[in-house]
This record gives structure tokens, sequence and C-alpha cells, in this order.
């Protein structure tokens, strides 16, 4: 089968942004909306299609789904064998990940002609998708590793662009700076690996011949790990972690589409796609990245348990889910998913099910934010009369992060859960327990919303209603892809070694993780349920300390803060611009100062009176006489 | 008649033409008609060029011309170009015809600003395509001279002290030149000042080639930005009339590199190999000194003065580097700094002729007032700081690489430094985005500012294009760049 019109996929798209983003206000803004969403629906139907065609067109002889590269150009030479290449790979997760993209991404276009109506600047919210959509696809399709650098920076800025949406907003263009500048800083990692990569294995290329690989082999852990400092960056891994909350200040559309789905599993997918070469050469580091997600999904719950802000409580969730995908493929020992390889897949299935519930969950958000005019969960209470829709698809959302069967949550953190067992007990116990918290804190977000304590004051002064059907549909839709995705023989299309693995369910695992997650929704309806929450507030009074601490996030941003301001600021950029000033400009000046000075001592010599000059002449024929008669 | 000769030859006709002409008409009639033919010129001579190598042509230097003109030290008008000079004759092109557009505003004494204009844009093409040492240094001085005037006369703020001092310190520079240019022509044997047959005798000793390198290398480099020779750059670019910034750093600063690249380095190899690790680490601490001191500045011309001063650095860093792929990315580099930065001293001479500030503590939601130019503020920031894209990403990354390429822990430790300037770029571009274009308008007299006119347009869009001409398509210029540098460095190798 030709793939060759998979380069539309990237190209389409681009092509709007410079449409929309050159015509600018001069389009009407249902028309840039309209051109925006029509590309994006073509991209996503070319993407179902590739998928059926590439899935379709079934395994080759040695059983696995062949890696194409339907296209291919040199962009950019650096020396005979290293150059960036732009092109399209197609291999099974490149597919899936074209699949939840371009879903994803069609939802948030339908749904933003609803939440973004009448905002100023609606045709630029359309061309940053655009922009968007492209740098992801072409992120995920990258034949080679510099490619996939490329892209990755594109979408740190669509990213920064789309964060800084409302630029009159001071705490918009602050995170947006932010989410820039940390996932720049972790971008440095992501280059310094690839220098590393490129030159020991003397390609970009993902799969690197055996004898290069060979003579990399001692570099490779390192030229990795830095790599994934920069999906650490990307992915809000602890302790990079501190622009995903703030990135919340963009549109809610926004942080559904590249802040819950699509771009903060960036880093996931690059661990993925280098995942042979992890699990090869550098099985240290990827296990290294398992205790790094372990943390940051642990951390990342408990300050979800605390936060009033809705967008906050889900961007933390997104931290650890995230975590919890990191988790499972840093638990893999080989690529055999039925020896020690099951996390590639788990990680790879979590990835495709949490995108859609995780949108859907922020588009929920959307209508929420829509209906009572604030992020605070104070401000909302008992919405579930108001909002019938978004109640029911918010509720199949929550069931589905909480890992209740038989959503599709439930699979994928299964199988991550089963895989942490088999690598350690410890991790196994850890994990479980989160996905405990994770039940807990979602659904203590769930009774804020729309049981407990309704803030009748002001839902009198503004009746929340439910949100039109550009809305509701993305919704419905999403909900049920959430209600059905578990039941996709996911192995079947992505594996560790590309082999069909049929999913079993390990029952033990499973009711255990059952039996947690039914706890930590029991125990949060008990808490928030009622109108009165007196357990509650009494836990946060009596635990007032660690409540605090983790309200404030354990005070990382402070020590970021502080780092950026006191440090880099204040003792290296000052005292840099000082010295510039002062010192090697002062040693200039002063240079100029002392010809001057000199000048004018000097210019006595030339009075112009003779007998100056004979006193001058005397003086000199005496002083050479001496002079010679020394030597 | 040399096809190269016209790049001098239209901006002598250019003078004439104003001194002939009698209003501000005639004078943009003028400007405009020379500076489009050069841009013509230009892009005409870059696809011959194209189209001669491609037809499988291998001199390493092509239309080329020599006449005598003083006997005694063998000085010839001596002409010739390969792929280097060729780009950076399209970038002077570029930036003297949206120069034009972006002074189009001029008031004061405009004939005279646009005579001196001319001559120091004469210089400036006069540079690139010589052949022969003599006449080269010739045209760097006609470069030099005319700046004093355009920034002592036309410029702003402390104009004549800034004026001064970066007259005087680029004279140093030159005094250094003519001293090793004559050491240079005596050290090979006193017969002939031609770059290439200099380079062909291969016959100065390395004990003189020890001498002459650093001095010429230092030379150059005060008009490179080198540090600690860099100082004249921020009170120069602030107190300059746009035009004059824009040619200033857009062209002017490249004029280093390219003499470091094709006098000291090519004519000097084995010192060259010897010494560039002591320029490494000056060009390096260039790099991230550069952009450190950018962080923290205040005014807008400061920070991209200091900008400047790193993304220079990085130019002459890539040259030390002395292998192709980084030397390639040396003269993208310069093409793209030079592209961008005029952009940004175009703007923020557009804001500063609106606002009358260029303290970024005066300024805020220029957004919601000057569109346009705001947007294009935002495109400058984001080329700078390396955007995939535009044209930044391409030069730096080739550096990036290139610079890695060499073996030793040393090349590796100083690329590493070297690449967190990309941090750091960052931090201070989005600083100043945030704080001037973003947020809402405090100061009740900036809204009633307008947004660009079509002059200021032109000039904006123009550079644009060909910011993301470079950073779409890189192979083109990539590729005629590489054929040339490795000439130059496998001569410098043997």
């Amino acid at each position: 089968m030709d793939f060759t019109y998979t380069v539309l996929i990237l190209l389409l798209p681009f092509l709007s942004f410079i449409l929309i983003g050159l015509l600018g206000t001069k389009l009407k803004p249902v028309t840039a909306g309209i051109i925006g969403t029509v590309v994006t629906g073509i991209a996503a139907a070319l993407s179902y299609y590739t998928a059926f065609g590439y899935f379709g067109a079934g395994r080759d002889a040695s059983g696995v789904y062949p890696t194409m590269i339907p296209w291919n150009t040199v962009w950019l030479p650096f020396s005979e064998t290293l150059h960036i290449d732009l092109g399209v790979m197609l291999d099974p997760i490149s597919v899936m990940m074209l699949v939840v993209i371009s879903t994803v991404s069609l939802m948030v276009h339908i749904y933003s002609f609803g939440y973004m109506k009448g905002e100023r600047g609606f045709q630029r919210y359309y061309a940053f998708l655009s922009l968007f959509t492209m740098s992801m696809m072409g992120l995920v399709v990258a034949t080679n590793i510099f490619q996939m650098y490329l892209f990755w920076e594109l979408v740190g800025v669509s990213s920064y662009l789309l964060i800084g949406f409302y630029y009159t907003k001071k705490e918009a263009v602050a995170a947006s700076k932010k989410a820039f500048i940390v996932t720049r800083f972790a971008d440095l990692g992501f280059l310094v690996g690839i220098l590393f990569y490129g030159f020991y294995t003397g390609t970009f290329s993902f799969t690197p011949d055996a004898p290069a690989l060979g003579a990399a082999k001692a570099i490779l852990p390192i030229a990795l790990g830095l790599m994934f400092v920069g999906g650490a960056g990307k992915s809000a891994m602890f302790p990079l972690h501190i622009w995903l909350p703030d990135a919340m200040e963009g549109p809610t559309p926004v942080s559904a589409l590249i802040h819950a789905a699509t771009m903060v599993v960036a880093g996931v997918y690059l661990v993925a796609r280098m995942f042979p070469l992890f699990v090869e050469y550098a099985p240290d580091v990827l296990h290294l990245t398992a205790y790094v997600g372990a943390f940051t999904a642990l951390y990342a719950a408990v300050v979800a348990c605390v936060q009033s802000d809705i967008k906050r409580v889900l961007a933390f969730s997104t931290i650890s889910q995230i975590g919890f995908m990191i988790v499972a493929l840093g638990v893999c020992t080989s690529s055999d998913p039925h020896a020690g390889g099951l996390g590639y897949m788990a990680s790879m299935f979590h990835l495709f099910t949490h995108a859609m519930f995780k949108a859907l969950l922020f588009l929920c958000a959307g209508c929420i934010i829509h209906a009572v005019h604030s992020n605070e969960v104070s401000a909302m209470g008992g919405l579930r009369k108001y909002l019938p829709v978004t109640h029911a698809t918010f509720l199949v959302a929550c069931l589905a992060i909480a890992g209740i069967w038989p959503l599709s949550g439930f699979f994928s953190k299964d199988e991550i859960i089963t895989a942490c067992f088999e690598f350690s007990p410890f991790i196994g116990v850890t994990m479980t327990f989160i996905a405990g918290l994770t039940a807990f804190y979602m659904f203590r977000l769930y009774y804020g919303i729309f049981w407990g304590r309704e803030n009748k004051a002001l839902h009198a002064e503004h009746v929340p209603h439910e949100a039109p059907a550009t809305m509701t549909v993305p919704l419905v839709f999403l909900a049920v892809v959430t209600l059905f995705a578990g039941w996709i023989p996911f192995g079947h299309f992505v594996s560790s070694d590309g082999q069909a693995y049929t999913i079993h369910i390990n029952t033990t695992v499973a009711i255990v993780s059952l039996c947690v997650a039914a706890a930590g929704i029991a125990l949060a309806t008990w808490m928030y349920m009622r109108e009165d929450r007196k357990v509650a507030d009494g836990l946060a009074t009596r635990f007032s300390g660690l409540h605090k601490a983790a309200y404030h996030r354990f005070y990382i941003d402070e020590i970021y803060q502080f780092i950026t301001h006191r440090i880099i600021f204040a003792c290296i950029s000052s005292p840099i611009a000082w010295f510039d000033r002062h010192v090697v400009d002062g040693f200039m000046n002063g240079m100029a100062w002392v010809t001057e000075k000199t000048s004018w001592a000097i210019r006595y010599m030339q009075s112009g009176s003779v007998q100056r000059y004979c006193i001058w002449f005397l003086g000199g024929v005496l002083g050479l006489v001496i002079l010679l008669l020394l030597i | 008649m040399n096809i190269l000769s016209l790049f001098p030859a239209i901006p002598l006709l250019m003078m004439l033409g104003l001194w002939l002409s009698r209003n501000t008409k005639q004078i943009h009639a003028v400007m405009v008609t020379g500076s489009a033919l050069l841009l013509a010129l230009s892009l005409f001579l870059v696809f011959e060029y194209a189209g001669l190598r491609k037809a499988g042509v291998t001199d390493p230097m092509l239309f080329t011309d020599s006449v005598m003109w003083y006997r005694p030290l063998n000085i010839h008008y001596a002409v010739g170009v390969d792929g280097i000079s060729v780009l950076m004759l399209l970038l002077s092109s570029i930036i003297v015809f949206t120069g034009t557009f972006a002074s189009w505003q001029m008031k004061t004494d405009v004939k005279e600003f646009f005579m001196w204009f001319c001559l120091l844009s004469l210089g400036v093409f006069g540079f690139f395509i010589s052949l022969d040492l003599f006449t080269m240094f010739m045209f760097y001085e006609v470069a030099l001279i005319p700046m004093y005037l355009l920034i002592g006369v036309w410029g702003s703020g402390r104009k004549e002290y800034s004026a001064m001092k970066l007259t005087l310190m680029l004279m140093g520079g030159s005094a250094l030149l003519l001293i090793g240019i004559l050491g240079i022509y005596f050290g090979a044997g006193a017969t002939t000042m031609n770059i290439m047959e200099i380079a062909g005798l291969h016959n100065i000793p390395l004990s003189l080639q020890r001498i002459w390198f650093p001095v010429v290398f230092i030379g150059f480099g005060v008009l490179g930005a080198l540090f600690p020779f860099h100082t004249w750059s921020p009170d120069g670019h602030a107190s300059a009339p746009t035009a004059v910034s824009m040619l200033h750093a857009g062209v002017l600063m490249k004029l280093g590199g390219y003499g470091c690249f094709r006098v000291a380095m090519f004519l000097l190899p084995d010192a060259a190999a010897e010494l560039s690790w002591i320029f490494i680490i000056l060009t390096a601490i260039s790099v991230v000194y550069g952009a450190f001191s950018a962080c923290v500045q205040t005014d807008l011309k400061y920070i991209n003065a200091y900008s400047s001063v790193s993304h220079c650095g990085l130019v002459l860093f890539a040259i030390l580097m002395i292998n192709s792929t980084a030397a390639t990315g040396a003269v993208l580099q310069m093409l793209s700094h030079g592209l961008m930065t005029a952009l940004f001293f175009a703007l923020i001479g557009m804001i500063y002729g609106r606002t009358h500030t260029r303290d970024i503590r005066q300024l805020s939601g220029l957004m919601k007032i000057m569109p346009f130019l705001s947007v294009c503020y935002v495109i400058a920031g984001l080329a700078n700081l390396g955007l995939p894209g535009l044209s930044g990403f391409v030069a730096e990354m080739t550096i990036f690489n290139g610079a890695f390429m060499n073996d030793g822990i040393f090349y590796r430790v100083v690329t590493i430094i070297a690449c967190t300037s990309i941090v750091i770029t960052a931090v201070y571009i989005l600083r100043v985005i945030g704080k001037i274009l973003y947020g809402t308008c405090t100061n009740p007299e900036h809204l009633k500012l307008t947004d660009a006119t079509w002059d200021e347009k032109l000039a904006v869009v123009v550079l644009i294009c060909a910011i993301a001409v470079l950073g779409l398509a890189p192979l083109w210029a990539s590729e005629m760049i590489h054929g040339s540098v490795t000439s130059i460095i496998s001569h410098i190798l043997n």
C-alpha cells in the first residue's frame, strides 16, 4: 500500500496555519474556525485511513508490522552521515499516536467553536491550534531523532503561544514564559544527548546498525539519559513539572489538547521510541526513569488531593498519570512482553486511554467553568441538576481514571500495575496505592463540583446552564470512546517486540486494584458527598501543616523562584553586566582617559616659545649623552 | 566589465545621483532604484553562482578579475567570489534595501545621510568581493569611517561619546590589521597581495605565523565583537540611527567573522590550528557572557547589542573549530544573525520612533496598540531563540553539531557551554516580549500611537521572508557554503 499521502497529514495543518496566520483578522472568526476544523477533520480522516491501511496490511514474515518510511528528504546536512531529514515514519506507535492526536485535536477544534465564541483573537487561536497539530504530528512520525527535536521545539512554542493566549493577563504571560523556559532548559539536555548520540553512533536514525552501536556502547547510557531529561521536561516529571500547573492559564480546550492529551506525553513517546536502545544498552537508566516516574506520580497525586482549582487538580492528575506511563516503560527488563517487557505495551495503552479520558475531563471542566465563570470548586457544588450531559460524561471519565471495570482506564492501569509487580513488589505496591489516591482525589473533585455544598448565592445570581451542542457533542464522543476503548485488543497492535500480544487480566492484581479504587471512591463519597464536609475540614485543620505544604505544592515553585531570581539574575547576570560596564568597558575608557591626560601633560613641550624648546633640546642632548656614557 | 565590480559601482552612482537630487522624493527614488538594483544583482549572482557550480566548475573563486594599481607593493584590484562571499553580498544587499525603507521617515539632512549610507555600503560590498589583502583593507576602512559621522550626527543619546568610542576601538583593530597584513605580505616573500596566491604559496614560517595570527584575528575580532573587545557594540548600537544599526549589526559585524576566516585562518593556517584553543575559550565566554548580560539590561538596544555579542561569538567560535560543518554553521549564523538582528533593530527603531523610549520598564501592552510591529517582534524573538522553521535554528544546530565533531574533551565541554546559550537566550527574549508587548498598556500617551506605515511594513516583511526562507529550506545555502568552506578548511588542516 502506498502511504505517500501521509505527508498531507503534516502539510495541511501547516498550510492552514499559514493561511489563517497571514490573513489574520481579515478573516471572519467563523471562517477561520471552519478552515482550521475542516483541515483537522481531513487530517483525522487521513490518520484513520492510514491506521486501517497500516494495520490492515498485516504483518510481515517475521510477525511484526513493518516500519515504513513512505516519504523522507534531507533537510539539512551536517556531514556525510549526519543530516536532519524530514519525513514520515509509520510504525505501530506512530500510527497509534496519529489517531490519538487527530481525534483529540478534532474534538478540541469543534469544542472551541462554542468555548471561544466571541473571544478576541479567535483567528489567532485557530492558527495556533493548526500549528500545534502540525508540530505534534511531525513529532510522532519523525524518521530520526533530530526531526523529533525539531518538532519538539515547535510544539514547545505552540504551547507557549497558546498558554499566553490571553496575553493581557499577567498570570498567563508569566505562565507561558515559565513553561517555555523550563522545557527549554530540559531541551538543552535533549540536545546534548542528541549530539552525543549522533556523534558516537554516526547517525540520527532511531536504529543505528550493529557495529555503530557496539562502538557507542559506553556512551549510550549518557546519551539516552540526557534525552530523558528532555522528555522529563516536556512530560512534567519531578522536578521539572512546575510549568504544567501554571500552564492552565491557557484556554481550557488548549489544556485538554496540549497539556493533558498530547504534548505532555511526548516524553513518554520519546522513551518508547528509544525503547529498544534503552532496554538493550541502558537498562539502568531505564529503571531510573521508573523511580522518577513513581515519585512524580506519588507527589502529584498527593498534591492533587488538596487543590481547590478544578484545572489544577486535573493538571496534577495529568502529571501523576504520565508518571504511571513512565513507570511502566521504566520497569521493562526485556523487549519480550511475556518476560519483563509488558510495561511497554501497558504504557502505550495507558497513553491512549488517558488521552481520551483526560481530554474529556478537561473539556468537561471547560463546560463547568463556562457555566459558573470560575475555576474554584467553591463556586460549584450541586451542579448535577444544571449540567446533566457534563455530569454524566465527567462521571464516566472519573470512573475510567479511577480504574473501574469495564472502563478503559481499568484495562491499561491493570497492565501497568501487573508490569510493576513483575519488576519489583515495592513499585507495584506504590503504584497500587497511587491508583487508590487517584480514585480518591478524582471523586473528591467530582463530588465537589456536582454534589456537596452548593454555592447557592452565586448560582442564584447567575444560573448555570448546559453548554451548546458544539461543546457537548465532543464530550459525548469522548465518553463513548472512554467507555469502550478498553476492549480494543491493544496488544495486537502495539507491543514491545512487535509480535501480537493478547492482553490477559491478572485476576489478583485486578481484584486488588479494584478494591483499592473502590476504597478511594468510598472514602471520597463519605467525606465530600454530603452538604457538610466535617470530616474533610476536620482533617485539614488537624494536619494543617501537611495540608498547607501540599496546597503550596511542597514549595517547589518557591525554590525555583529563589534559584532564578536570587541566584541566576542577582548572582550571575547582574554581576556580569556590571563587570562588563565597569571593568571591561572601564578599562577601555581608562585607556582613552590615560591617552587624553598624557597629551594634556606633554602639550607644554609644544608651547611655541623658543626658550622652552631650547631647554627641552638641551635636556634631550644631556639625557642622550648620559645614556651613551652609561652604556 | 566584471559583474562583481558593479557592487561597488552602483553605490558610487547612487552617491552621484543623491548629490544631484534636489528633494526628498528624488533622493528616495535614487535610493530605491539603487538598492533594488543591488538586490536584484546579488540574487542574480546567487543563481549564476549556483548554476556554475552545478555545471561542475571547481575553481575556488569565480568571476575573478585583477587589475594592478600599485606596482611597488603588488597591490591589485583583485575580485572574485565563492559561496561564502556570494551569500554575504546577498545579505548586505537585503539589508541595504530594507535599511533604505527603515529610514524613509528621516527628516534631517536626508541627502547627506544617504550619501554616507551609500559610502558605507560601498565599503561593505567592496570588502566582500576583494581578493587582494590591501584592497580589502581599504574597503574595510571605507566602511568604518562613515559610521563615525552617521552615529555622531544622526544618532541619539550620548551620540558623540558612542561614535568616538566605536570609531576609536575599531580603528585600533584596523591598526592591528594593517600591521598583520604587512606581516603576511612580507612573510610570504613580498611577491603578492592576492589571498589565493598567498595561500597557494603556503610559505610563511610558523614562528611568524604565531605572531601575526593573534594580531590579525584580534584585528578582525574587534569588529566581530570578540570578548573583551566588544564594548563598543552596546554604546554604538544604542546611539546609532535605525538604518545604521541595521547595517552595522547586520553586515559590518560580519566583516569581522568573514575576515577572521578568510584572512587570519586561511593565510596563517598552522598558527590557527595551534592557537585556536585560546580564542575558543574567549569566544565561548562571549557566547555565554553576552547572553547573561542581555538578561538584565533595560534598554532594548542594549539587550540586542549583547545578544549580538553572544551570537557573533558563536560565529567566531564555530570558525575556530576548524571543521567544515562548524564553519558552514558559522556562515549560516552570519546570515541568520545579520537578518534577524537587522529586523530587531528595525523594529526597535520603529517602536522608539513612536514611543520615544527604549526603556522596557516604560513600555507595556504594545501588542494591542501596534499589532503588526509586535507580531513581527515576536517573530524576530523566536528566530533569535532558535525556533525551527526560522533561520536561527539552522545555523545554531549546524554549529553545535560541527563543534561536537572535534575529538577531545575540551571541545565537548566548550560546545556544551555554548549550547547553554539556547536557554539563556530564551530567558532574555521572553522577558522582553512579556514586558513590552504583553500585558496592558499603562501609559495613556502610548494608546494614541499608530501601527506601521507601508514603508516600515515593506522593510520588515522582506527581512522576515528572508529569515523564513533560510529557516524552512536551508539546503541550498548549506550546500553552497559547504563547498567553499571545505576547500578552506582542508587548506588549514594540511
